[in-house]
């Protein structure tokens, strides 16, 4: 039976974004969405949370940060790159700071496209992070 | 009345998670409406509890383990001591055990945000335990009127079998000062310092930051039993000795968690002076000035 599935809990983090994909992640909060139908929380805390979700690509200053989150996230997890700045750096790819899209620091999962990514694509992100998640603790032989 | 009290404590040992989930379940469906939203299934929080035991646990040192599972037992203590009808104060001194685990447990971890909730934690309790314990005072003074005997009663059971007439006849306002804090117990705004289940993030997630997986649904469970321990103290100021007196607690309780829910949804969280301030004000005018009252009455 889906143990993850009914409760995905989100962190989101604004790598170098233009903030245009964050807006749109928290309109996915609102009544238009209401993303916690899915029994979705976008929870502040890493060590509560089942999926990653970073908007931005990464930059060198980033990088530690992104890196540190992820690894107080308990096993197991799914990292979701929003937007097309998260997916491979975007417009900003050529500039001097961008290390490129998150998968350069993070083993990406899943990939929503656009720019600004719809919070139609996001939220359909997510619940493909879900599938993955479930397989994940299957593979990892489920504590129950 | 051995049965009745054994039967009381496995009753609540076993239901209070599931009445305290459902309960939690509606919480966020009816807050989920106010806001005009469709708001999650009603079973949601067993699917939360039921996905964190399915994480890993990420510890930070044993004794976290440790103060985390002592919180769950005096909890789950304080109100099988409760519904089993004993002594109303050591049911609350059993609680303030209890919470006094939780906030050790949160300053073992040395994380800034968890300490930061801690502290803020132990102001709560200094905000709201002088109502508590006046609740107790009372029910003692109380029950002298009630149960038409003129001698008063700490127990539970005796309250309840005793009292003629629903205490809260006489302690409107100790019940007013106790709904107040409630609003501090049941962690809803303008009183949810220490840990919020809204998406504030000013501090991550207060005191339950550095709780991961299998001990942040004990952590949930408990906050369930919690939860019935204090509906039941909500009931006890309307349950007396005749058979009305039930569907109507159970009304009290609904328009009680109802107002809570509402309060939680119209308000924002406050200072934690304000929040000292205001809980002791509203304990001295309507706490202690009721008690006082019934004493000179009697
Ligand atoms: S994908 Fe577009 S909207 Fe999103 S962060 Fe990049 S530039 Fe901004």
């Amino acid at each position: 039976m889906a143990k993850l599935a009914k409760s995905p809990w989100l962190i989101h983090y604004d790598g170098s974004s233009c903030n245009g994909c964050d807006i749109e992640v928290l309109a996915c909060l609102t009544p238009v969405y209401d993303v916690e139908r899915f029994g979705v929380i976008n929870t502040g805390d890493p060590k509560h949370a089942d999926i990653f979700l970073i908007t931005g690509g990464i930059n060198s200053q980033n990088k530690a940060v992104v890196e540190q989150i992820y690894s107080q996230m308990p096993d197991p997890k799914v990292v979701c790159a929003v937007g097309i700045c998260a997916c491979n750096g975007g417009v900003f790819k050529d500039c001097y700071n961008i290390i490129g899209g998150v998968d350069k620091v993070l083993p990406v999962d899943v990939y929503v496209p656009g720019c600004a990514a719809r919070p139609d694509a996001i939220i359909d992100g997510v619940i493909k992070a879900v599938g993955i998640l479930e397989e994940k603790r299957k593979k990892k032989g489920g504590k129950h | 009345m051995m049965l009745k009290t054994i039967l009381g404590m496995v009753l609540y040992i076993v239901f209070a998670p599931f009445v305290g989930g459902l309960l939690a379940g509606l919480d966020r469906k009816i807050t989920a409406r106010m806001q005009g939203r469709i708001g999650p299934p009603i079973l949601q929080p067993f699917y939360d509890v039921r996905k964190l035991i399915n994480k890993d646990i990420l510890l930070i040192n044993n004794m976290q383990y440790l103060f985390a599972w002592c919180f769950v037992i005096f909890v789950v203590f304080t109100g099988a001591l409760f519904y089993g009808g004993f002594n109303i104060l050591l049911v609350f001194f059993v609680l303030t055990t209890a919470a006094m685990f939780f906030v050790l447990e949160a300053t073992t971890t040395n994380s800034p945000y968890s300490v930061m909730g801690a502290n803020r934690e132990m102001i709560q309790m200094l905000s709201y335990e002088p109502m508590v314990l006046l609740t107790a005072v009372g029910f003692y003074v109380a029950t002298a009127f009630t149960t038409g005997t003129g001698a008063g009663t700490f127990s539970v059971a005796s309250i309840i079998s005793e009292s003629n007439i629903p205490n809260i006849v006489v302690l409107p306002g100790v019940f007013f000062g106790f709904a107040f804090i409630l609003t501090i117990k049941f962690r809803k705004s303008p009183f949810d310092l220490s840990m919020s289940h809204h998406a504030h993030q000013e501090m991550v997630k207060g005191i339950t930051t550095e709780l991961s997986g299998g001990m942040m649904a004990l952590i949930e469970v408990s906050h369930w039993y919690e939860n019935v321990f204090l509906l039941g103290v909500v009931a006890l100021f309307v349950l007396c000795n005749k058979w009305w007196s039930i569907p109507l607690a159970i009304l009290v309780c609904a328009i009680t968690y109802f107002v809570e829910i509402l309060v939680d949804n119209t308000s924002a969280r406050v200072k934690w002076e304000n929040m000292f301030k205001h809980s002791w004000i509203i304990t001295l005018i309507f706490g202690v000035v009721n008690i006082f009252i019934l004493q000179m009455l009697s």
